[in-house]
């Protein structure tokens, strides 16, 4: 990609209602997830949201060290969420910001409720969620993007998690921000959810509501949720799917 | 009473099951009346039982598996056994062999070495301790000969295969000996070198195949194949 500068737009969505990207104000990015990617992980997934590069490795459960760290009764989950130095236009230092400590934690609790931890008792669960390239909602992506990975991981779920942002800008309850809505936008709200079972694991918001907005971005979120969820789901599905599809297609 | 699959789907965790009075099978949770995947696997319908077989997971030991565990660690009076599990198990001497052991007097290095596979038997494991092995009963022991392969935990039961159909095709083609290990790692040796490569290579083959019909008749051609 080549490298540009950032200007400010004017507005951001334009008399025909659409917004920087081209995008109507309902239109999530386009969608890319591949399913273990990498050979060392126990579950992993490569996911693509826009121009949002995301990887998730989860290795577990495995003993854990520091050993002072492991619970009696069921296995602890520990999140790194992480931006590479060259994720973002200016060079990021490789070490763990205040951002990204928080992030971590917020995303531990949006996928702790979906993992039945007490299965595992005395081990860990480490999912990591590295940052290749970030352009607005990485958040969301990276837990959507480790729901998948711990599927593919074997390790035993209520039901995956899935998340995507929606916002305010220019007026207009918007899904899934940019890099631009967020910076120059007058709200920002990521969500995650178990969509199967209807509950919220993640709940931020950023800029002014009324509470009447509130309730149409969460309907958004929750339209744009079903959307992605559908392509996880596939993802996974691909996966062993493919290997019975090339042994039909031999015989 | 609804079913919301086909038998033998690929589902994934979350994915509605069904609805109304099934009994709960492995790897399937309730809420209500509506039955739940946990783990990606094959759902399966069977005497009103609903079951997902898993295609991914972590072996968790019990009481009474046979397992094949590498030695990392030699202590005074036990060995560190890797048993491919969250959890690593201990053998005591005492569990090791029927004849008495003076740890005082013998070094336990002489029977099983850091390195060293053995064959062994979970007599406990309770999650709140680690498990214990033992080596007493046959086929226990040291492995002298022959290759381990290790592949996933979860897909034993198809390498094994109704009532050890599967298994005993690949030690009959191949005249090998062949012992699965419920963690994954399965112990093969033949007399004939390339048997013991074609051995292996079939177990790969079981382990990527696994969910997908007709496995016994691919692998019957593809020793024969190989065989030549």
């Amino acid at each position: 990609m080549l490298v540009r500068k950032e200007v400010k737009p004017l507005r951001l969505i334009d008399e025909d209602g659409l917004r920087t990207d081209g995008r109507r104000v309902d239109e999530l990015r386009n969608i890319k997830i591949d399913v273990g990617v990498l050979k060392n992980a126990d579950g992993s997934c490569y996911l693509e949201i826009g121009r949002n590069k995301v990887m998730a490795a989860v290795y577990g459960p495995r003993e854990v060290h520091p050993r002072h760290l492991a619970l009696p009764d069921r296995a602890i989950l520990r999140c790194r969420y992480h931006m590479v130095p060259f994720s973002v236009l200016e060079r990021k230092s490789p070490n763990p910001t205040r951002r990204e400590i928080e992030l971590s934690k917020v995303i531990r609790e949006a996928l702790e409720p979906a993992l039945f931890l007490e299965y595992f008792p005395r081990t860990t669960i480490d999912v990591y969620i590295e940052i290749l390239q970030a352009d607005g909602g990485t958040r969301t992506a990276g837990i959507s993007a480790a729901a998948v990975a711990l599927a593919d991981a074997g390790i035993p779920m209520r039901d995956l998690v899935t998340a995507i942002a929606v916002g305010k800008a220019d007026g207009h309850i918007i899904l899934d921000l940019n890099d631009l809505e967020d910076k120059y936008g007058e709200a920002d709200m990521p969500v995650a959810m178990m969509p199967n079972l209807g509950s919220i694991t993640l709940l931020q918001a950023d800029g002014e509501f009324t509470p009447e907005e509130f309730k149409e971005a969460l309907n958004l979120a929750m339209k744009g949720i079903r959307e992605v969820y559908a392509k996880q789901r596939e993802a996974l599905r691909r996966r062993y799917l493919k290997v019975r599809e090339e042994v039909e297609g031999s015989v | 009473m609804v079913i919301y699959f086909s038998q033998r789907d690929v589902v994934i965790p979350g994915q509605l099951l069904a609805k109304g009075m099934y009994r709960l099978g492995d790897n399937v949770y309730r809420i209500g009346q509506s039955i739940y995947a946990t783990t990606i696997g094959l759902a399966e319908l069977r005497d009103n039982t609903v079951n997902v077989i898993p295609l991914k997971g972590c072996y968790v030991p019990h009481v009474g598996d046979l397992v094949i565990g590498l030695v990392v660690d030699v202590s005074l009076t036990s060995w560190t056994v890797d048993i491919a599990s969250p959890y690593t198990a201990l053998l005591q001497v005492n569990d090791a062999f029927s004849k008495p052991i003076d740890p005082l007097k013998e070094n336990l290095r002489k029977y099983f070495d850091v390195g060293d596979y053995i064959v062994a038997n979970v007599i406990a494991f309770d999650k709140t301790r680690d498990p214990l092995l033992s080596t007493k009963e046959p086929p226990c022991g040291k492995i002298e000969k022959g290759t381990v392969v290790e592949i996933s935990p979860t897909k034993i039961p198809r390498l094994i295969g109704k009532r050890g159909s599967m298994i005993s095709i690949i030690r009959k083609e191949l005249s090998c000996q062949i012992m699965a290990g419920r963690n994954g790692r399965i112990w093969v040796y033949s007399k004939n070198p390339s048997y013991e490569e074609i051995a292996v290579k079939v177990i790969k083959k079981i382990e990527q195949e696994a969910h997908v019909a007709g496995l016994t008749d691919r692998v019957k051609e593809m020793i024969r194949r190989l065989r030549r």
